[in-house]
């Protein structure tokens, strides 16, 4: 029975997938991704990775596509198709052949296909996999470390480290994010560009009160009430 | 019964190569990091695959039954740790996407390449 839901949801993920290359609706795109994560999440718990399948309906079908959409919200949702160039430029960029990639594909999927005639057959016990680390890890970790999932005992207490530089890994991809688009909300802000000008880091910009900021975005001393033309803006804001 | 279990591997290959070719054909790159992220995914599944046993239950412990046979949870726990990474560096893409919409203002990957290389227009 489970097979049978296994072939189905991988038949489900294909066509998911070609649907992904044909749309040129980039909204669309985004949310047959979603759906693709999800369909993923499923097939996961069939296969019994029930830690994997919520962190990817977590955070494979729900924060990348709010993430994606938000990207969206910047950029529009329209892929030009390579027929409908309509910049001056593109007339200029000469026309990618596009049978190239497709032979590229189809050698490495085959070659890949062939491999796969080396494989160990699916679901069987005996597969090499489940004979070295495995079983020591499914029959000492219940005395050793004291929790029934042994995902979480490998994760959090065996591989602890690991797990710590995956937090790092995290740490930095938001950092570059809030520093990546502090420059957007600069531009927003004040309708025009400013590059490096400023004496407040836009990293902090949100922790400095906004009345300690003039109207060129740089910081300045509180408005003086023996200044009456110089504060009006500035107590407004 | 061979194809049969072989039929996991070969969608896995087929959703790698739909990745792959959505990356190396498509000039947006929205569509790019879709690609990319179907590859990802593919890659996820074939490491859950190799994990799986017929008949196993998931690697949660049973109270006192000595019978039960587990998944394996390496793989699990490698691929946990790789959602979460992948969704940090698709996150890092957008918002060089956002930046290069700002500065470009295209996100097709030859029109920047055109810009760049100052193809007179």
């Amino acid at each position: 029975m489970s097979v049978l839901v296994d072939f189905a949801l991988l038949a489900f993920l294909a066509t998911t997938a070609i649907a992904v290359v044909r749309t040129t609706n980039l909204f669309a795109a985004v949310m047959l991704a979603g759906i693709y994560s999800l369909l993923t999440a499923g097939l996961f718990t069939v296969m019994d990775a029930v830690d994997v399948a919520f962190t990817e309906a977590a955070v494979g079908a729900g924060i990348s596509t709010v993430l994606m959409l938000a990207t969206l919200s910047f950029i529009g949702s329209k892929e030009e198709s390579p027929q409908v160039r309509i910049t001056e430029i593109s007339a200029k960029v000469p026309d990618r052949r596009p049978l190239f990639p497709l032979f590229a594909v189809l050698v490495t999927g085959a070659i890949l296909i062939w491999g796969t005639g080396d494989m160990p057959p699916f679901g069987d016990p005996a597969d090499p996999i489940h004979h070295h680390v495995a079983p020591r890890y499914l029959e000492e970790s219940g005395h050793e470390i004291g929790i029934p999932n042994v995902v979480t005992s490998v994760l959090a207490s065996y591989r602890g480290f690991d797990t710590f530089g995956e937090t790092t890994v995290v740490f930095t991809a938001a950092v570059g994010v809030m520093i990546l688009l502090s420059a957007i909300r600069r531009k927003d802000r004040y309708g025009e560009e400013r590059w490096g000008e400023e004496d407040v880091p836009n990293l902090f910009r949100g922790f400095v009160p906004n009345f300690w900021l003039g109207d060129d975005g740089r910081m300045r001393a509180p408005p003086s009430p023996q200044e009456p033309g110089e504060g009006g803006e500035g107590k407004a804001s | 019964m061979r194809i049969l279990g072989l039929y996991n591997y070969w969608i896995f290959i087929f959703l790698m190569m739909v990745g792959f070719y959505i990356l190396i054909s498509r000039r947006n790159l929205v569509k790019k990091i879709l690609g990319l992220n179907i590859f990802q995914t593919s890659v996820f599944i074939f490491y859950i695959s190799m994990g799986k046993i017929t008949g196993g239950t998931p690697p949660i412990l049973v109270e006192g039954s000595e019978e039960v046979i587990y998944s394996n949870p390496l793989p699990h726990v490698l691929i946990l740790t790789a959602i979460v990474v992948g969704v940090s560096t698709t996150a890092v893409a957008l918002a060089l996407v956002v930046r290069i919409k700002e500065a470009y203002g295209t996100i097709e990957g030859d029109e920047i390449s055109a810009m760049d290389n100052q193809i007179p227009f």
